[in-house]
């Protein structure tokens, strides 16, 4: 496989408009992801590492489970 | 000319019938200056009125850089915040130093489109602005093209991107931008959206410069602006202050109660100020480290007779209501404030979980709708919270003030719709 870029990190961020509510986000990526009392996500704003494969992986779970599409990946360099 | 120094400069020569053409051209002669517009924009450090307070030059840049043969200028007169006054005002006094302004920034950034969008519930505004546009017209017909535009009255159709995309063929609801700066755009065209107050500082600028627009107000926050005074004021009055002038001698000005509890700040996203301080001068940087804001121009006098949670209990049932239902945090989580407020003014079993759902609420809300109304509205109950927390300990422990048992309001907020009925297009 080819060289996997581990600077940086990523944050997960939804669309609140096309959110809809229906919480697979906080199932596929419970350590990014908790809902508020109605069902809406909140998550994380802190950058999470892009070498926390772990994460990513939970991430990429939930940006392809959203049934709304709504959640999208933003990579953020390291400021080195 | 205006003299330097003197006051009014935008509300010159007001009377109670708009200027015309002719009489607008007497009134506001133009100064030959030196230099281009862009930098005489730049020089005079005119930051936006609509309430965000940014700068317009840098705004004006950003989308002068854009190449595009369709650009637009959009001037907002929409004024959706119910106890502000200013534009209309403005457009009622002079209509025509709005549309000058409009033009030298529509030349700023090269737009040949100048779209002015006033609501179409304000009729008085819509008969200036057209006999103003008519008389232009008849004039001479270069430069770029005015049209007149009247959205649906909303508190979120004056939020720029709600107003661009009603511009554009759609709803007037508020867009998700995720990447910030965010051009708004009409079709492909790029777009600027100002105030009308801040299009009419422009064309004051565009005509005498800006070192006669730095002449008054402070060098961190230059100029003059509209304030609408309400609240327990004889009448509600929109004034023009220099920035800098202590909040005091404003509320002298208005004739308004110079001992009030409290004041509200910037609008109904605003944030109370407690009446003790207000001897601060009324200037964003001043402003900023007390954690209260200019914003839109809009102060709201509370009486020591009056009840701050009452007050704001009804403007966030109404702001409740105002949301364009899009983003779960604010269909859902603004009732869910507003109802928590109400528990916490009327003699409620639950005041004391209410109270700490409020606080939790709060937290939990802030930043994740697509625009900024969640956010405002936060604002406003995190500052009453703050203001007015020994009325809190009061009505928690059952005791409630008397202003909120003598039925008497001071914040002007307008009924409630039914949901059914709120128009978007």
């Amino acid at each position: 496989m080819g060289i996997r870029r581990r600077s940086g990190g990523f944050v997960l961020s939804v669309n609140p408009i096309l959110c809809d509510g229906f919480g697979h986000c906080a199932e596929l990526a419970p350590d990014l992801v908790h809902l508020d009392e109605w069902g809406y996500p909140i998550i994380t704003t802190i950058p999470v590492p892009l070498s926390n494969l772990a994460a990513l992986e939970s991430a990429r779970y939930a940006v392809r489970g959203c049934p709304r599409q709504a959640l999208r990946i933003d990579r953020i360099s390291d400021p080195s | 000319m205006i003299a330097p120094n003197s006051l009014p400069r935008v509300l010159h020569e007001a009377s109670g019938r708009p200027l015309s053409l002719a009489q607008h051209e007497e009134a506001f002669a133009s100064a030959p200056r030196s230099g281009s517009l862009f930098e005489h924009l730049e020089a005079s450090g005119l930051t936006g009125r609509g309430g965000a307070a940014f700068p317009t030059a840098r705004k004006a840049k950003l989308i002068r850089e854009q190449r595009s043969h369709n650009k637009f200028m959009v001037v907002n007169a929409m004024e959706g915040e119910p106890s502000s006054h200013k534009d209309r005002t403005l457009l009622s006094a002079n209509p025509h130093l709005v549309l000058d302004g409009a033009e030298f920034l529509a030349s700023v950034i090269g737009a040949k489109n100048i779209a002015v969008c006033v609501s179409r519930d304000n009729p008085a505004a819509v008969n200036h602005l057209k006999r103003a546009i008519h008389e232009r017209e008849r004039r001479s017909l270069r430069g770029p093209k005015l049209e007149l535009h009247t959205p649906p009255w909303r508190y979120v159709a004056g939020e720029e991107s709600a107003l661009v995309h009603w511009l554009d063929d759609n709803e007037s609801l508020p867009q998700y931008r995720p990447l910030r700066p965010h051009i708004l755009r009409i079709g492909h065209g790029p777009v600027l959206v100002d105030n009308a107050e801040t299009c009419a500082h422009v064309g004051l600028i565009g005509r005498f410069g800006s070192d006669w627009f730095r002449s008054v107000g402070t060098s961190a926050n230059p100029g003059s602006t509209l304030v609408s005074v309400s609240g327990a004021v004889e009448r509600p009055t929109v004034l023009e202050v220099a920035l800098g002038t202590p909040l005091r001698s404003i509320l002298e000005a208005a004739g308004a109660d110079t001992t009030p509890q409290a004041v509200l700040l910037g609008g109904y996203g605003g944030t109370w100020f407690d009446g003790s301080r207000i001897d601060v001068p009324y200037a964003s940087d001043t402003l900023q480290p007390l954690g209260a804001t200019t914003g839109a121009g809009i102060i709201v006098v509370l009486p020591r007779n009056g009840c701050g949670i009452v007050e704001t209990q009804r403007i966030a049932k109404w702001m409740a209501n105002e949301s364009a239902r899009q983003c779960g945090p604010c269909a859902f989580g603004l009732p869910a404030i507003a109802e928590d407020l109400v528990h916490l003014t009327t003699n409620s079993r639950d005041a004391q979980a209410a109270y700490q759902r409020l606080v939790e609420r709060c937290g939990v809300i802030e930043g994740r709708g697509a625009c900024r109304h969640p956010d405002g509205v936060v604002r406003l109950v995190r500052t009453a919270l703050d203001v007015f927390a020994t009325d809190i300990e009061s009505h928690l422990r059952g005791d409630h003030c008397a202003g909120s048992r003598s039925g008497q309001y001071f914040a002007s907020v307008p009924s409630i719709e039914r949901e059914e009925e709120l128009v978007w297009e």
